[in-house]
């Protein structure tokens, strides 16, 4: 039986790391496999780190992610990058938003958010992937829609085929939203 | 079908799917979208109970009177409904009963992590313990097909990762039920002495009754694979165990209180080494050495903190089990260089109504004893205005018992307590310092919602569970019949007239209440201009920055204010002493 693939998504609360989960959850179905998503809700509204798991195989047990265990870390902030790049695994995945949220002992001046970030991802995870895809989606139409490009970025490095990914996609978008979303998913898949 | 569901999703397809007629619970994660989900579908009675207390009694009267009923809370609502529960089960129901029980293994959101197992042997009730959604989904039918059948009310203990986690779930349509009839019927259902000594004996009868189906349940199951290793386990360590010992022979326990010891026996005696894996207390692995079974190596997983996989293969290491953590817990990328990582504490929202109060406690240099919602970040920096919180309510007999100790701590010791816990617990509390000449300062921190648990309703919201207009509670009405003389009401995003009424409560000889009257901020979303920053007036004092707004933060050693963040609710410019933040324009036309 094959692994499960596994994949953790953090970022900060109102990012939208949940929509994606949603999106990447519903395509994951519907390409035939099992599947188990684990988030902790209560203080994403307050700004506290949000993370997402997500597991997809042909049978899936834990919804947990071990450390050194993730195929893939899709991170829509910096600083988070930082804090779960223990999960991921060897060879594994990094997808990285070049945004920075600073967190209040940061805006209290209490500590540094740490610079040259990308670099030292890059130069510690060979093949990482940083972009801004806040740009991105603000050229797609809107800013909002970041934590969609990075969806596409990251689609491309899973087995689900394309047209499920958009027929996922339309599912979970409200209608009023889909087309820049299907425009900001074909800016990230583009990248990825 | 299949659908992709929450555990507690799952749970409210359980129970539609089982004729459950009338829902109760008071919100806590992470229980809260079980009720949430059930207000959703038609003929259901689903409401938010004022405490979990009466959510059971609620239950019990909707058993009593037919129907079929769930009751949902978190671990510690458990300890409020604790009374109800442990007689409950001397009298067992009319129609089934299923309380859900959804426990925080890690505390993620919770101020403790017990182990509510333990009550469901302490009330001597059936419990069971699902793994993922769909064991959710059918133990809440299977609760209560054994609720009716052996006259019990029937736990069901989720963990958080059982509660919040999603999984396919098999989707089935659901079985109307008919209302079953009223029966008077005192001797079983009325508690006294007299009724209540025979029904004790018929309590255990029915338990022995229950240890027999649990070795016959189907959600106790024997996995036969390799015999060199056994491993008894119940809800999510299962999952964990399939992961990390694939090929261990498993008894998987759904049905854990009575356990099944002919099974269990059993299965010991197909194995040659025997161990429980279990999260928390070791509930299973003490019953399974009080029945005399050698178990190879015992008490090897932490009793603190949350189970997951890697903790998993690494306890079986160290206590000799498996000889490497191997396919699991794996040396990701060498991380000694990595730069330092500032931790992303959780704060009190911009605009936040509670962050006047706190900021006016902490320049005023009191004792706070605090309660639980949003407001208990109120006690971490940079406010920390906050010396204590226990549980639901405690805050004000805290502050009361403070100042009965020593009279000299009362004129510095004020209660914080917002308004859903307030009615939820904090009544009897202010009722008692009324009562036995007590001097507290009780504020109650009204924002006319739940919203740490995102924004339910209370009685004092004006709204029901499933939106409906309801009566809403008069705050300042209520203290005063319980007999408190001096109340006010302030706006707490006026810092002058919050730390005056602060002070001129303290100082009187009598008990009193402060109202901060103000809308969390999240729900009215009433954004005024962002505040602007006079650079030639900004000394870069920082004192802005103790107030501990997201939208407020150093840059260049001056005060800058995230337009993108800021709500305009004005209080950082209370603060500042040289004028250097300017409430914001409109912007014209």
């Amino acid at each position: 039986m094959l692994k499960p693939i596994d994949v953790l998504m953090v970022g900060v609360g109102g990012q939208g790391t949940i929509l994606a989960s949603r999106v990447l959850a519903q395509a994951a179905q519907a390409a035939g496999y099992d599947i188990k998503v684990s988030e902790i809700h209560g203080m994403a509204q307050r700004g506290g780190s949000v993370v997402t798991q997500v597991r997809l195989g042909e049978k899936v047990y834990s919804p947990l992610i071990v450390k050194g265990g993730a195929d893939i870390l899709l991170a829509f902030e910096k600083l988070e990058t930082l804090r779960l790049l223990s999960y991921l695994k060897k060879d594994g995945v990094l997808i990285v938003n070049d945004q920075a949220i600073d967190p209040v002992p940061v805006l209290v001046g209490a500590a540094e958010y740490p610079p040259n970030i990308p670099e030292y991802l890059r130069n510690t995870v060979p093949g990482t992937l940083v972009f801004d895809a806040t740009e991105i989606a603000g050229r797609c139409g809107t800013a909002k829609a970041a934590n969609v490009v990075l969806l596409g970025a990251m689609a491309r490095r899973l087995p689900i085929e394309r047209a499920i990914w958009g027929k996922a996609l339309a599912e979970r978008v409200p209608a009023k939203l889909l087309e820049v979303n299907r425009a900001a998913f074909a800016a990230g898949y583009e990248l990825g | 079908m299949k659908e992709l569901l929450s555990g507690n999703a799952a749970i409210a397809r359980g129970a539609i799917e089982s004729g459950v007629t009338v829902a109760a619970a008071y919100p806590g994660t992470p229980s809260t979208e079980i009720l949430e989900n059930l207000a959703l579908y038609p003929g259901v009675y689903a409401e938010w109970s004022p405490n979990e207390k009466v959510a059971v009694e609620v239950g019990i009267g909707a058993s009593l009177g037919g129907a079929r009923t769930l009751v949902a809370m978190k671990h510690v609502g458990v300890n409020v409904a604790a009374d109800p529960l442990m007689t409950f089960s001397y009298i067992g129901v009319n129609a089934g009963f299923v309380l859900v029980s959804a426990d925080d293994p890690g505390m993620h959101s919770s101020q403790n992590e017990q182990d509510n197992r333990h009550y469901a042997r302490f009330a001597k009730i059936p419990l069971l313990e699902p793994s993922d959604s769909q064991e959710a989904k059918d133990m809440v039918g299977l609760a209560l097909d054994l609720s009716e059948r052996f006259d019990t009310p029937v736990m069901l203990r989720t963990t958080t990762r059982v509660s919040h986690s999603q999984s396919l779930v098999e989707i089935q349509d659901p079985q109307p039920r008919k209302l079953k009839s009223y029966v008077k019927d005192i001797k079983k259902n009325l508690m006294l002495p007299t009724y209540a000594r025979p029904r004790r004996v018929a309590l255990e009868k029915s338990l022995a009754g229950l240890k027999e189906y649990s070795e016959s349940s189907p959600v106790n199951r024997i996995e036969w694979r390799d015999r060199s290793l056994g491993v008894i386990t119940s809800g999510i360590s299962y999952q964990y165990v399939r992961d990390v010992l694939p090929d261990a022979s498993v008894l998987k326990l759904g049905f854990t209180n009575p356990l099944p010891e002919q099974m269990i026996r059993s299965f010991a005696a197909g194995v040659q080494k025997l161990i429980v894996v279990e999260e928390l207390e070791p509930f299973i692995e003490e019953q399974v050495r009080a029945m005399g079974l050698a178990l190879a190596v015992k008490g090897f997983i932490p009793y603190t903190g949350e189970l997951d996989p890697g903790i998993l293969a690494a306890a079986l290491v160290k206590a000799g089990i498996i000889h490497s953590t191997g396919g699991i817990a794996k040396a990701g990328y060498d991380l000694a260089e990595s730069p330092a990582v500032p931790a992303r504490p959780p704060v009190l929202c911009p605009g936040c109504s509670h962050r006047g109060v706190f900021y006016a406690l902490r320049q005023l240099k009191l004792n706070v004893s605090g309660d639980i919602g949003c407001y208990t970040l109120g006690g971490l920096p940079p406010l920390e205005a906050m010396d204590s919180n226990i549980c639901m309510g405690a805050s004000i007999g805290v502050a009361h018992g403070i100042g009965k100790a020593n009279p000299a701590l009362d004129a510095r010791t004020v209660a914080v307590i917002g308004d859903s816990t307030f009615l939820h617990s904090g009544i009897t509390g202010l009722l008692d310092v009324v009562y036995n000449k007590g001097n507290a300062t009780v504020i109650i921190l009204d924002n006319r919602t739940t919203a740490m648990t995102g924004h339910q309703q209370h009685p004092g919201t004006g709204r029901t569970l499933a939106g409906d207009p309801a009566p809403a509670v008069d705050l300042e009405a209520l203290v005063r019949a319980l007999g408190v003389k001096r109340v006010r009401v302030i706006d707490p995003l006026n810092l002058a007239e919050t730390e005056a009424a602060i002070k001129e409560e303290l100082a009187a000889k009598e008990p009193s209440v402060i109202i901060a009257d103000k809308p969390c901020a999240l729900l009215t979303k009433a954004v005024q201009p962002a505040v602007r920053v006079d650079a030639q007036k900004c000394t870069g004092c920082r004192i802005c920055t103790r107030i501990g707004c997201p939208a407020i933060s150093i840059k260049d050693k001056l005060a800058q204010v995230d337009a993108a963040v800021c709500t305009g609710c004005n209080l950082c410019l209370q603060v500042c002493r040289e004028g250097a933040l300017v409430k914001g324009e409109e912007k014209h036309a």
